[in-house]
């Protein structure tokens, strides 16, 4: 396997945990919130996605339609009830409830779905490629999740830039108080953005499952990918994700030429180290500008 | 707590009398801090002594994995509930301690027990480079910072050939060899035993020193503290390392309690972190007697789940984030909520004639 | 006339602190009220009472027949209530056009649309597609009215227009004014710049430490007066 295979395989890659990070970059953007479950949340999805196929008999991205309304409605009812009382100066409150959040979700998995690996069966387009040179072939699944991530950024930027939802989105974002005054009410802002925010991580989750086997102590690292892609890109930089993405990816697959193909989300050191050297090096991000004073 | 209560006794100077000579001084005891003292002093002489009067050592055996907890659960109390630094990375620690002691002694013939001290000193060491890159980030970002580096360090000694963390290792019998199984016993419970009322006397004496009054400042206001000259990041820096220390020396005897070890178990964030975290917000994060109470309630529902672990983690899980939601100073903050006392003596009260209780 | 606004012994503060005192005040439909006085005399609480910033603790606020004090905050604006508050507080991430679509949220019909704003502050209409955080204070000031005015509101709070800017541009902000007036907008005007308060109102509030001093209109009242009822001094 040359280089440049290596690198197209990693840009590829980027696209799923651009995916795994949108959510993230979005709460803690617009409302400065991190949700240590947001990768227990993806596996969740997952898993949901091996009963949902499996009862109705139908194929993963159908299970889709199902899984990704009810985790929106999911995360507008926890941030609306839940989130919203831990939110305020001291970020220990909500740190404390997304990270039981995450344990409890982790251990509930392992007890009903035991801790056998799992996987998602999309058909044939798991398996087909299109051969670029003799040495390069693109597998079609890894193209689809590069598009669904792209496709769900443009939309987000198309929402955020040109919509009267979007304009009290980025309102709030700055200033909830003043926001309030124009008639926006905050706390229905934010209960939007995390129905967003997890609507994201389902898809991100059931395209992990088609992509690999997944287990239900998978959480903790996909939190920690996304978390990484979002300080590569530069934190609140919605195409930062996918920037922060695909270095993440490129630092894996190059990093471990070995087994691009296989397990993202175990043992492979690159990642990491990539998240610190841009942290040591450039803590704003790649695409991120200084905090403004 | 109060936290108007902090900045006040900010501007309260030393212990005892007043220099203008009058009637008021400033006192840190309470009839209650007294006797909690007296108490906890009787405790931890009845458990220095227990190895001789529970002879069938059932009880010890619980105590050991019961003690480390309290211990870690103070140090994170420590960090988190006094210097804002919400870390679930502190596994990473007990694996270094765990790891230190298997090659310091093991490997290189050490006495086991003096290991235990350099396995905190690793820990330490360790904790400075971390800290030079976990402090760029803060608050929700800061937590998931250090979990990163404690992956980090797990897949490092994972991969490593000569600490060979993929494999199950233990302390042989040539490393322990100068001990009966019997002494081992006793030590490892004295070791754990010593941990946590070292670990409780360090909340409370960090409390009661200028570094305390330091980190009641920057935990009511980073801004107001940087104002006031004190030099927010190297204070939290000594926490960081002191909390790295100790964590470390936990590790150590984690593994002299237990009769082996693997690089996952060594590094899991779920028992060395989660666990802890629970234990410490149940019982009442940012006071120095909450993570008592944790630590006792987390004894009585582990014995109820016997070996459910998955049950444990749902079910301290759980109760952890309710309580963090509806009482975020935990069983602590509820007591003296109800009954505002306080069991040591930490926070500086002004006493005398004609001054009313706050 | 009929009366749009009316309070009655109003109480508010921060906390333990208490700002306003037993305040009576009606405000007619299409009048321009100016409130005067010192620098924490309570002039801005009252403002942000109104507005939901702060929150009465005794008394009651009628609006338009309807009880003030049970609407929620953001709902004030569907009322008909927009502030510009101190310090303008633009939205900065936002551009001068959007942060006065913004203003526009609560979707109140009526005649006030970014044409409409360029019309009244012209100096707004080559900014429409720059960041907010990049204007001058007068700039931004104007943008901040503007945002107010596109909820169409039927009063509108204004709180230390003059504040750090220049006397030229305090000027002109305030020419704005007859223009607003006209499309039938009550006007509640905090002030410390008394002439351009008197100039402009027809009707003078003053606040001395949280209670009303002093009330009438400019003709009727004469300098000594209005010195009288600011700093307190002689107020026996």
């Amino acid at each position: 396997m040359t280089w440049v295979n290596a690198v197209v395989q990693g840009v590829l890659l980027g696209g799923l945990f651009a995916l795994f990070a949108t959510g993230l970059s979005l709460a803690f953007g617009i409302m400065r919130f991190v949700n240590l479950a947001h990768g227990d949340l993806a596996v969740l999805a997952a898993f949901l996605a091996v009963s949902t196929t499996a009862a109705l008999d139908v194929n993963p991205f159908v299970a889709l339609l199902v899984i990704v309304p009810g985790f929106a409605f999911g995360g507008y009812v926890l941030q609306r009830h839940v989130f919203a009382r831990t939110m305020g100066p001291d970020p220990l409150p909500s740190i404390l409830v997304t990270f039981g959040l995450g344990v409890v979700i982790q251990n509930a998995l392992l007890e009903h779905y035991s801790a056998d690996s799992q996987g998602l069966d999309a058909g044939s387009i798991e398996t087909g490629s299109v051969r670029l040179t003799d040495e390069i072939a693109v597998g079609w699944f890894p193209l689809l999740t590069l598009g669904v991530a792209v496709a769900v950024l443009v939309a987000l930027q198309l929402v955020f830039s040109r919509t009267r939802a979007g304009r009290a989105f980025r309102a709030t974002a700055d200033d909830p108080a003043v926001a309030r005054l124009m008639g926006i009410d905050d706390r229905r802002v934010h209960a939007r953005i995390m129905a967003i925010a997890f609507a994201t991580v389902a898809v991100a989750g059931v395209f992990l499952g088609i992509r690999q086997t997944f287990g239900p102590a998978d959480g903790p690292a996909a939190l920690l990918f996304g978390f990484e892609a979002v300080v590569i890109g530069g934190l609140g930089s919605l195409w930062g994700t996918l920037v922060g993405g695909m270095v993440l990816g490129v630092a894996q697959t190059v990093g471990n030429q070995v087994d691009v193909q296989y397990d993202v989300l175990s043992g492979t050191l690159y990642g990491h180290l990539i998240f610190l050297a841009v942290l040591a090096l450039r803590p704003q991000g790649l695409l991120g500008r200084r905090e403004r004073a | 707590m109060s936290r108007a209560a902090g900045t006040t006794e900010a501007a309260a100077d030393q212990d005892g009398p007043a220099a203008t000579g009058t009637a008021h001084r400033i006192s840190r005891r309470t009839p209650e801090s007294t006797g909690g003292l007296v108490g906890f002093g009787l405790v931890t002489l009845a458990l220095a002594t227990l190895p001789w009067w529970d002879a069938e050592g059932a009880l010890q055996t619980t105590l050991v994995t019961i003690l480390l907890y309290l211990a870690l659960a103070q140090m994170w109390n420590l960090l988190a509930g006094f210097a804002g630094l919400i870390s679930i990375g502190q596994q990473m620690f007990v694996g270094v301690g765990v790891y230190s002691l298997l090659t310091i002694a093991e490997d290189w013939g050490v006495d086991p027990y003096l290991t235990v001290l350099l396995a905190g000193l690793v820990a330490a060491a360790l904790s400075v480079p971390v800290a030079l890159f976990a402090f760029r980030l803060s608050g929700g970002y800061f937590a998931i910072g250090t979990w990163v580096i404690a992956e980090v360090v797990r897949l490092l000694v994972s991969e490593s050939d000569s600490l060979a963390g993929g494999d199950v290792r233990s302390l042989t019998r040539a490393s322990l060899g100068g001990y009966s199984r019997d002494a081992r016993d006793d030590i490892t419970y004295w070791l754990a035993l010593a941990l946590a009322v070292g670990a409780t006397a360090i909340v409370v004496l960090a409390l009661r020193s200028r570094l305390g009054l330091a980190l009641r400042a920057v935990r009511d206001s980073e801004q107001g503290a940087r104002g006031l000259g004190v030099d927010v990041t190297r204070t939290r820096l000594v926490v960081w390392v002191v909390a790295a220390f100790w964590t470390g020396a936990i590790g150590a005897v984690v593994l002299l309690s237990s009769p082996s070890a693997r690089a996952d178990s060594a590094f899991s964030v779920l028992r060395w972190t989660a666990l802890v975290i629970f234990v410490a917000v149940i019982g009442g994060v940012g006071s120095t007697t909450g993570p008592i109470i944790g630590v006792l309630v987390f004894w009585a529902i582990d014995e109820q789940l016997a070996d459910a672990e998955t049950w444990r983690f749902i079910v301290l899980g759980t109760v952890a984030a309710v309580m963090a939601i509806l009482a975020p100073r935990g069983i602590y903050g509820l007591v003296h909520r109800w009954r505002p006392v306080q069991f040591f003596p930490v926070r500086r009260r002004l006493v005398g004639r004609g001054v009313g209780e706050r | 006339m009929s009366a749009l606004l009316e309070i009655v012994g109003v109480d508010a503060g921060y906390g333990d602190f208490q700002a306003l005192f037993g305040i009576d005040l009606g405000v007619a439909e299409h009048e321009t009220v100016a409130v005067i006085g010192a620098n924490g005399a309570g002039k801005t609480t009252l403002l942000r009472m109104l507005a939901g910033l702060v929150e009465a603790t005794a008394g009651s606020v009628r609006f338009a027949g309807e009880d003030l004090l049970a609407v929620p905050h953001h709902r004030r604006v569907d009322l008909g209530i927009a502030l510009v508050p101190e310090g303008r507080h633009l939205f900065p991430s936002l551009t001068v056009e959007e942060n006065l679509l913004v203003g526009a949220h609560a979707r109140r019909p009526g005649a006030w649309d970014v044409d409409r704003v360029v019309d009244v502050f012209p100096l707004v209409g080559p900014l429409l597609r720059r960041p907010a955080d990049v204007l001058s204070g007068g700039e931004q000031q104007a943008v901040a009215i503007g945002r107010a005015l596109m909820a169409n509101p039927s009063l509108l709070l204004l709180d230390e227009v003059s504040l750090g800017l220049a006397p030229v541009t305090v000027k002109g902000l305030y020419a704005a004014l007859p223009a607003i007036i006209g499309e039938g907008t009550t006007v509640l005007i905090v002030e410390q710049d008394i002439g351009q308060a008197l100039s402009v109102a027809d009707r003078v509030v003053c606040l001395l430490e949280g209670r009303i001093s002093l009330e009438g209109t400019p003709a009727d009242l004469d300098r000594a007066q209005i010195t009288a009822a600011y700093f307190g001094a002689g107020a026996a």
